[in-house]
């Protein structure tokens, strides 16, 4: 049944690479719009909410495709910005990238939200009161007491990476070797006749590393669980 | 000031100038006061605005205008656009329930305020104050499965420990039972006094004003109505309560007579019939349950009979309340007008207190 072709191996490294570096790309800001939605207020917060979360309720496919306008050559920032640094961002694994960030990060929103919603405000002021300013008390209460919604949040957005198809296959294509995920890889062989052995296998390996990713998940939180 | 509550020198005294409006909802605070002194509580019922008001002053909100001045800084003014952030203002708070940082351990907690505090103004150490507050051997501990009152006490080693320049203890002690209350209240005053620290203290409970402080504001919706003396507060009191004016009394034990208990108050014997077997404790006693004798009555159920003379007779709604001196101790009877007038009880008069062993209530 696992007889992989050296482009099936490269299709698996790429998978859990563009899962695990769009997810610590999107950690940061994760965390810093999650905090200006739990404890600012400021003007536009209503469509901060709605921008964040939108990837939620779209067609990845819409996502990969107002991507591409927005970062193609002729698109905004592929103009602008990526141009002039001499990036090239389409039909590269970046762009796998970009569009899982993208797609998972109202996932990791969410999750950090509902971590820093849990702490209590006295702790906060506790903190302020004895000294810590704001990037202080952000780094030494806010950040360990959220923990569990970070990991949750990582854990979430890696898992939705490695399933990421939609909007890949638009910014990034379906290059074997190059930008063909796992997704895209099962995607081929479904469509190559007598390729179905080769997709369910592919499909062992994807339910493999999300077994693997939640029991590691929950593993991480009867950990923390047991250090409380 | 109750003898009782002992005289406290050495503390700095603090100088606080408020004059804060801020709206939050139905809700307003519109307050003006100056006040002086090293223990000072803020009284008031619950709503009143004495939270909002201190974190007013310690900078958790912002006031919508006005000033306020700690000591000979001004640290936050509209006008002037001076607000200096709540971790600049150096008021350590004790709020009513600890609050502790879960992930930290004690010795985490305790020192989360000290590492932060400038090297010049760190005059409190740990060793002294854990000394102080009796927590050396739950340092390493996590704070989780601390006790109510062990956590109770590092949360104000914590804030001790920060060496603010004014602790605000907010209600800490309202989330305790009557028995942990009056066992965390001699660390409260023992940190605050050891390390001279001044303090506003809030309490609806006139029995931790008269035992934590020695001046009162008064809060009424949303301002500070009056200021009192711990004295005047309790007069005042007394005119509402149906126990009428509450006699404080700090007592040391002495002896065990069957099932009674001897108590020494300025060296004269009380027996009492709830006392316990600790060394010292605070007492209440109404002052409607004073009777009072012109002439030494030969033959009485009441186990205390005291000879005092009277220092003052003053009214408080619809009640006489007649102050007495017994060997330098201060107790306030109540009696109706009538009774005043056949006894003819007069300022400076001699007269005999009978109090009966179960009228002391012992509080913790």
């Amino acid at each position: 049944m696992f007889g992989f072709t050296h482009t099936d191996y490269l299709a698996m490294l790429l998978s859990v690479r563009v899962a695990v570096v769009a997810t610590l790309l999107s950690l940061p800001f994760g965390f810093a719009v999650a905090y200006l939605m739990t404890y600012r207020k400021f003007r536009g917060k209503v469509i901060l909410d709605v921008i964040v979360n939108l990837p939620l309720t779209l067609p990845p496919v819409v996502i990969g495709y107002l991507l591409l306008l927005l970062l193609g050559q002729q698109g905004f920032i592929g103009k602008m910005v990526l141009q002039p640094l001499g990036i090239k961002l389409i039909f590269t694994w970046k762009a796998a990238v970009v569009a899982t960030a993208v797609v998972g990060f109202p996932l990791m929103v969410r999750s950090i939200r509902t971590g820093m919603e849990t702490i209590d405000v006295r702790l906060i002021q506790a903190s302020r009161t004895l000294g810590a300013g704001w990037f202080d008390t952000i780094a030494t209460v806010i950040a360990p007491l959220a923990m569990r919604g970070i990991i949750a949040g990582s854990v979430l957005m890696f898992a939705r990476g490695l399933g990421e198809f939609g909007a890949t296959i638009i910014v990034a294509g379906n290059i074997p070797g190059v930008t063909q995920t796992i997704p895209l890889a099962i995607y081929d062989y479904v469509n190559t006749p007598r390729g179905d052995a080769m997709a369910l296998s592919l499909c062992v390996v994807s339910i493999s590393i999300s077994v693997a990713m939640l029991i590691f998940h929950e593993w991480l939180g009867r950990r923390m669980a047991r250090s409380d | 000031m109750s003898g009782w509550a002992g005289a406290w020198q050495g503390a700095t005294d603090m100088d606080l100038r408020v004059s804060v409006q801020k709206r939050f909802g139905t809700f307003t605070i519109d307050t003006n006061f100056n006040v002086e002194g090293e223990r000072i509580g803020l009284f008031g019922p619950s709503g009143s605005g004495k939270s909002t008001l201190v974190g007013l002053i310690a900078g958790l909100y912002h006031p919508d205008s006005g000033a306020v001045f700690l000591d000979d800084a001004e640290i936050f003014n509209s006008e002037k656009r001076v607000n200096v952030p709540v971790e600049h203002r150096r008021i350590g708070m004790v709020f009513q329930r600890p609050h502790l940082f879960p992930h930290l351990s004690v010795r985490g907690n305790l020192l989360y305020g000290y590492r932060r505090c400038e090297h010049k103004d760190r005059k409190i150490k740990l060793d002294s104050l854990v000394e102080v507050l009796q927590i050396g051997h739950l340092l390493h501990r996590g704070v989780r499965n601390l006790s109510g009152g062990e956590k109770q006490r590092v949360a104000i080693g914590r804030a001790v420990l920060s060496n603010p320049r004014l602790l605000v203890m907010d209600e800490p002690l309202s989330a305790l039972d009557d028995s942990l209350k009056f066992q965390i209240i001699p660390f409260l005053k023992g940190a605050c006094e050891t390390f001279n620290i001044p303090y506003l203290f809030i309490s609806h409970s006139l029995t931790e004003m008269r035992i934590m402080t020695d001046k009162v504001l008064r809060v009424v919706e949303g301002r500070v109505a009056s200021q009192m003396s711990l004295e005047q507060l309790a007069r005042a009191y007394m005119g509402e309560s149906k126990a009428g004016y509450i006699n404080l009394l700090k007592l040391r034990s002495l002896d065990r007579l069957g099932n009674l208990y001897v108590y020494d108050w300025g060296g004269q014997r009380l027996f009492i019939s709830g006392g316990s077997d600790l060394p010292e404790a605070f007492f209440e006693l109404p002052s409607t349950d004073i009777i009072l004798f012109k002439r030494h009555p030969e033959a009485i159920s009441a186990r205390n009979l005291l000879q005092c003379r009277v220092t003052d007779i003053f009214e408080t709604g619809h009640r006489l309340g007649v102050e007495l001196e017994c060997s330098g101790q201060r107790l306030v009877a109540e009696v109706v007008r009538q009774a005043v007038e056949e006894l003819g009880i007069t300022k400076e008069n001699e007269v005999y207190a009978a109090i009966k062993a179960t009228a002391f209530r012992r509080l913790g």
